[in-house]
């Protein structure tokens, strides 16, 4: 579970997040949305601890990311923007060095990196060196580091920037088993489809600040609209826009 | 702490994994410096080699009218050729090949069987150094040899021979190989320093301004690590391929100098096993603080370019005492000592003398440089832990 209070970060003059205040429960799949430069991704590196708040706080499963930030980090498995791998190692490599780094024994590494690879379809090029790798593998590769210590909570900023429907399609069924497994998952994402097909509960951020947080229906009823686009747009009060089928 | 020895195998795995830099780090490198600078060596061995020992070539034209001349020239190494030619024909000789060349008139028995002034012509180029000094050199013998029948013909009139002699000037020229190698033996240490911190360039750069470039550093600081550790891991990588690099870059000095023959040099013939594992361990303090200064000024890059550019100007940093000691003629004395690179360079440069330093002076070399590593290395640490690394 991750839950964020009054969260602010500054950049010189600039407020990029101006007490942001959420909640990502466990069991359910949450989506930040919002237009390009509305504090998403400033949000998320706060909490996965990259980025230190300039104000607020945030708890991931009651761990601090203020007094704590190696255990919280240990309840996280993160997948950055535009995450870049090793060139030099194979993709199965990559994913082992995070496990050592998560302190995995050899044996446990080796198994659910087995897995993993398994799991998000990458037999076919684990054990090549990531230096001549696609996006959507790429992709898979971050993703599966990130999972390798099996977190608790997962971030994703903007993970299906790139990818092809394939690769989409195994990554959304992937979300919907950690969520079966009770993870706890935020992503975010400039997407209205991706949103409105995975998420259990959205939250709108715009010009720093978190404007609504329900799920979808809810969102959609508030809004007054039968679409989730129109509901988005009137709620981060970007203008009319054209009315959508 | 274990977190150190994760990050540093990772390294290393990915770095004998690039087999082209690693090839240039650990063949050209340590390879390239050693082969530039025996060739100079030798050439300095040669050049300057003691001109007084080295025979001359001088062409004569009638060599018949001066035996005896050219008999005493023959015992001061002059190799004389004869030549058949006139005064024009001599000119023109000299000029296609810049001589010297020895014209003896018709009259000069005669002139000197008179007791008078007899003349000799030396044509020569003297816009060619090498014929200059060969000039000089047949001057001053044509001149002892005339000295000598002057003080013979003193002799035959009851004179002291001493009355020509009122002032004995001494020329003594000390110029030796060794001296005439000092500079290129200065550059020796300068070599080796250079090429051992060059070799662990692409893990320092790749630390930061790499990581950073390839998107892998913000992932790599979500692991529960804290990020000095990484920093950490990532030098001390560096600091195994620059040790790998100095250790080799020694021994193909070695092998160089054994080559030439160091002895001729007046050096430390045997630049053995005991010199070279003396040369690189008084190195190896330095193989800290080179990581670390070339990790910092990476992270304040912005792009690998930029970083590789930067950090090759600091490097420049270290060989700068060096230039001040050769050309100052700076010698060890304990508060040089205390200056990184300088002391590596008069450890280097006393060994291969065979003038050992006082211990305290290796003491204050290595305590100098390895506490200014360990600043650096702090400020490193520090650096990974600013937000600012992320770009």
């Amino acid at each position: 579970m991750i839950e964020a209070r009054a969260l602010v970060k500054r950049f010189g003059t600039v407020t990029a997040v101006e007490r942001v205040t959420l909640r990502a429960a466990d069991g359910r799949i949450t989506g930040l949305l919002g237009p390009n430069g509305a504090g998403k991704s400033t949000t998320l590196r706060m909490l996965y601890t990259v980025l230190t708040p300039d104000g607020g706080d945030a708890w991931v499963d009651g761990i601090s990311i203020l007094t704590d930030p190696l255990q919280a980090r240990r309840r996280m498995g993160v997948l950055p923007h535009g995450a870049g791998l090793y060139p030099n190692l194979t993709a199965r490599e990559n994913i082992e060095y995070f496990g050592t780094l998560h302190g995995l024994t050899r044996s446990v590494r080796r198994a659910r990196t087995g897995e993993l690879i398994e799991r998000l379809e990458m037999q076919s090029f684990a054990d090549r060196l990531a230096k001549g790798f696609s996006q959507g593998q790429r992709v898979k590769t971050a993703l599966a580091r990130a999972l390798v210590h099996q977190p608790r909570n997962v971030l994703l900023d903007e993970p299906t920037n790139g990818l092809d429907v394939m690769a989409v399609r195994t990554l959304r069924r992937l979300l919907a088993e950690l969520r079966a497994e009770g993870h706890c998952i935020l992503f975010s994402s400039h997407v209205m489809q991706e949103v409105a097909a995975l998420c259990d509960e959205l939250i709108i951020i715009a010009g720093g600040t978190v404007i609504a947080q329900a799920a979808p229906q809810e969102l959609q009823a508030r809004a007054g609209t039968a679409s989730l686009e129109e509901a988005f747009v009137r709620l981060t009060g970007l203008g009319t826009s054209e009315p959508t089928a | 702490m274990r977190a150190i020895g994760r990050v540093f195998r990772k390294e290393l795995r990915e770095t004998l994994r690039d087999r082209r830099s690693l090839f240039t780090t650990l063949v050209i490198g340590p390879l390239l410096m050693p082969a530039l600078i025996s060739v100079a060596l030798s050439m300095a061995i040669r050049h300057g080699g003691a001109p007084a020992s080295r025979p001359i070539a001088l062409m004569v034209a009638h060599a018949e009218r001066a035996p005896q001349l050219l008999r005493f020239l023959r015992q001061y190494r002059v190799h004389v050729r004869a030549v058949q030619a006139d005064r024009a024909a001599a000119r023109a000789l000299v000029e296609r090949s810049h001589g010297p060349l020895l014209y003896v008139p018709r009259d000069f028995g005669a002139r000197l069987a008179a007791g008078k002034p007899a003349s000799l012509r030396l044509y020569a180029d003297e816009s060619e150094r090498a014929v200059q000094s060969r000039v000089q050199r047949l001057a001053s013998l044509i001149g002892l040899y005339g000295g000598t029948i002057a003080r013979l013909r003193l002799v035959a009139r009851g004179l002291d021979p001493q009355l020509l002699a009122p002032i004995a000037l001494h020329a003594i020229d000390i110029s030796t190989p060794q001296s005439r190698a000092a500079l290129v033996l200065g550059m020796l240490s300068y070599a080796i320093l250079l090429t051992m911190l060059m070799s662990g360039l692409y893990i320092a750069i790749d630390a930061t301004a790499g990581e950073r470039e390839r998107g892998s550093l913000e992932p790599l600081l979500t692991m529960p690590v804290r990020r000095e550790y990484l920093v950490y891991g990532k030098m001390l990588a560096a600091c195994v391929m620059m040790t790998v690099c100095l250790v080799l870059t020694v021994v193909a000095f070695a092998f160089a100098l054994h080559h030439i023959g160091l002895d001729r040099l007046g050096m430390s013939a045997n630049f053995g096993p005991a010199v070279a594992a003396g040369i690189v361990l008084g190195c190896l303090p330095l193989i800290p603080t080179g990581a670390a200064l070339m990790t910092l000024v990476a992270a304040y890059t912005r792009s690998y370019r930029e970083a590789q550019t930067y950090v090759g100007l600091v490097l420049l940093i270290p060989t700068l005492p060096l230039i001040f000691a050769n050309i100052m003629g700076l010698r060890p004395r304990p508060a040089l000592m205390a200056v990184p690179s300088l002391s590596q360079h008069f450890i280097i440069m006393s060994l291969l003398r065979a003038e050992p330093l006082p211990a305290m002076d290796l003491v204050i070399s290595a305590g100098a440089t390895l506490a200014l590593g360990a600043v650096l290395m702090f400020f490193a640490g520090r650096l990974y832990r600013r937000e600012k690394l992320l770009g």
